[in-house]
């Protein structure tokens, strides 16, 4: 039950009676308590929850119906809906939030027989790049625990690089699965929009929210993403595919958009290039590609993110559910107190973007532009796509900043430069720890076209399968 | 991007905000301004606009009843109710 133990291993000693569920469960719990008051990075624990669960699994192994991932311990995302326990987003909006039933990824790792120990801290609505917007305080690196994790999958990021779970979920919508996984130094894929269900996952931005998968790794997060992924008949945009299948390696030609490349830190350079010559080492061909529209991709986003949320979270009116104001005057006075006090900064500022970007004369100007400049920066993929059969990129511009540091939104924003254009075209994508710059992990990004994940799962584990970069641990 | 434009924006998305969050907010609302005007640089002429990332047609499901009435449930949540109703200040004198 080493804290690092990978999937097949955990599976083994399960199906062996090595231990029980219930011992890795409680094992587990007994990490999350005590690494948890350093690292922040749970909001809720469900212990009892959790134990029930592994009972559960415990009777399904001894009955010789275990799957993949029966009693394995799992964390969800604190935005997947979890009916019973509290789902808060990370948000005082939703502090006392306790959803009437759970998301479809939830129930499918629920069915698989998962067991979940809880609730991971994120930045409030997935709105944040540290996790500092994060109403319970942000989650920590467990490298350097000064420096931020990430964000908006902050905890998850960090719970994994901790040793305190196998797996846990995330999203992504601008980055918020990769930029964390290369910043703790763990796997992350954000999947194909449309790959995995929506369904009680709180929306922030409807047309780029994915749910995905974070492991050590690409083994673990492919066992996770299978037991995700396919249709589900509450979530009409999530689609109908063959399950997720790895492909060969070898003969795949990677491509190295420039405008990636080009003006990167020495240090990442030097972690990335090596990267890549273990993936030609492993059969690749790697050529120099173009996406030219990757720096209209910022500001793209957070026009189209923004308008989205503003309309997603109108709901949150103090009136259904939610945090309401004190003594209203009016119903004005409580929808306007209500979101005021409910919402934090980060929120307010997407909100008030959004419904800017949407208003009358200034919705053609940004919003419809935003809309037509992601058509280009799609085809930018469709077009790179007709030539290589992935891409190899840095995921983030520099390794995991100081809390505190980056204190201007809009410089926030900058560091989704190398995560949004995948987002924006809808196309898979997946960070892999590949080296340290001053003593932080950094993540290499490869991206594959519409639903085929299994390249990238393919070229992930070949490239783990050369390095030990994703078994490093951080320090007790 | 001026203090009309962010007292029309915070009545349209029913936001209060404190007078030293206003003057915050309206300053980085300033800077993200300048952010997403980079557009205007990116010759998008004769390109239409995409509001989902995948060419999927939409599927159409059974008209059959799925859900069942579970106001109880439903409404366990809300901060304010009677009688199955949600309470919210008078609104008709």
């Amino acid at each position: 039950m080493a804290p690092a133990a990978n999937i097949a291993a955990l599976r083994h000693g399960l199906d062996a009676g090595d231990y029980s569920a219930r011992e890795l469960a409680q094992d587990a719990l007994g990490r999350i308590e005590a690494a948890n008051p350093q690292l922040n990075c749970f909001i809720t624990v469900t212990p009892e929850q959790a134990l029930a669960d592994a009972d559960a699994a415990d009777a399904r192994i001894a009955a010789g119906n275990a799957g993949p991932l029966t009693g394995i311990p799992i964390a969800h995302k604190d935005l997947f809906c979890t009916a019973g326990a509290p789902t808060t987003c990370g948000s005082r909006m939703l502090a006392e939030y306790v959803p009437p039933y759970d998301a479809t990824v939830v129930a499918r790792l629920h069915a698989a027989g998962a067991v979940s120990l809880g609730k991971t801290n994120m930045d409030e609505f997935a709105m944040g790049a540290s996790n500092e917007t994060s109403w319970f305080g942000p989650a920590r690196n467990p490298w350097h625990r000064q420096h931020t994790p990430g964000g908006s999958s902050g905890g998850a990021a960090s719970a994994v690089a901790a040793g305190l779970v196998p797996l846990a979920t995330g999203t992504d919508t601008g980055g918020s699965i990769r930029q964390p996984a290369a910043f703790c130094g763990v796997t992350g894929l954000k999947p194909t929009y449309g790959r995995v269900s929506r369904y009680g996952m709180v929306a922030f931005a409807s047309s780029l929210d994915q749910g995905g998968a974070f492991g050590r790794s690409v083994d673990d997060v492919e066992r996770l993403l299978q037991a995700m992924e396919g249709h589900d008949p509450q979530d009409s945009t999530s689609a109908e595919r063959p399950a997720t299948t790895r492909t060969a390696v070898a003969g795949m030609t990677l491509g190295l958009p420039r405008e990636y490349w080009n003006g990167l830190d020495a240090g990442m350079a030097q972690c990335l290039q090596a990267a890549t010559r273990e993936l030609e080492a492993a059969g690749c061909t790697v050529r120099d590609i173009s996406l030219p529209h990757t720096a209209a991709a910022v500001p793209a986003y957070y026009v189209v993110a923004s308008a989205e949320a503003s309309a997603n979270l109108a709901r949150y009116d103090g009136v259904r559910f939610g945090h309401r104001a004190e003594a209203p005057k009016s119903l004005d006075d409580l929808y306007r107190r209500s979101r005021g006090e409910g919402f934090g900064a980060e929120v307010k500022r997407r909100i008030l973007t959004g419904t800017y970007v949407l208003s009358v004369g200034y919705y053609d100007a940004y919003y419809l532009k935003a809309q037509r400049v992601r058509r280009l920066i799609r085809q930018d993929f469709l077009d790179a796509f007709g030539a290589v059969d992935a891409i190899v990129a840095p995921v983030t511009p520099s390794v995991a900043f100081e809390l505190g540091a980056v204190q201007d939104p809009v410089a926030m924003y900058r560091q989704d430069v190398f995560t949004t254009p995948a987002s924006l075209a809808g196309v898979p994508a997946m960070s892999v720890p590949c080296g340290f710059c001053d003593g932080l992990p950094t993540g290499l990004q490869l991206i594959a076209p519409h639903f085929e994940e299994g390249r990238l799962l393919a070229l992930g584990a070949a490239f783990q399968h050369r390095t030990d970069w994703h078994l490093r641990q951080p320090p007790a | 991007m001026n203090q009309e434009v962010l007292d029309k924006l915070t009545r349209l998305a029913q936001l209060a905000l404190a007078p030293e969050e206003a003057r915050l907010a309206l300053a980085d609302l300033r800077a993200i301004v300048t952010l997403i005007d980079e557009l205007q640089t990116v010759d998008t002429d004769g390109v239409a606009p995409l509001a989902h990332p995948l060419d999927m047609e939409q599927p159409l499901r059974a008209d059959a009843v799925t859900e069942q009435p579970a106001r109880e449930r439903y409404q366990a949540g809300a901060p304010l109710t009677r009688d199955g109703l949600y309470l919210v200040p008078k609104v008709v004198e």
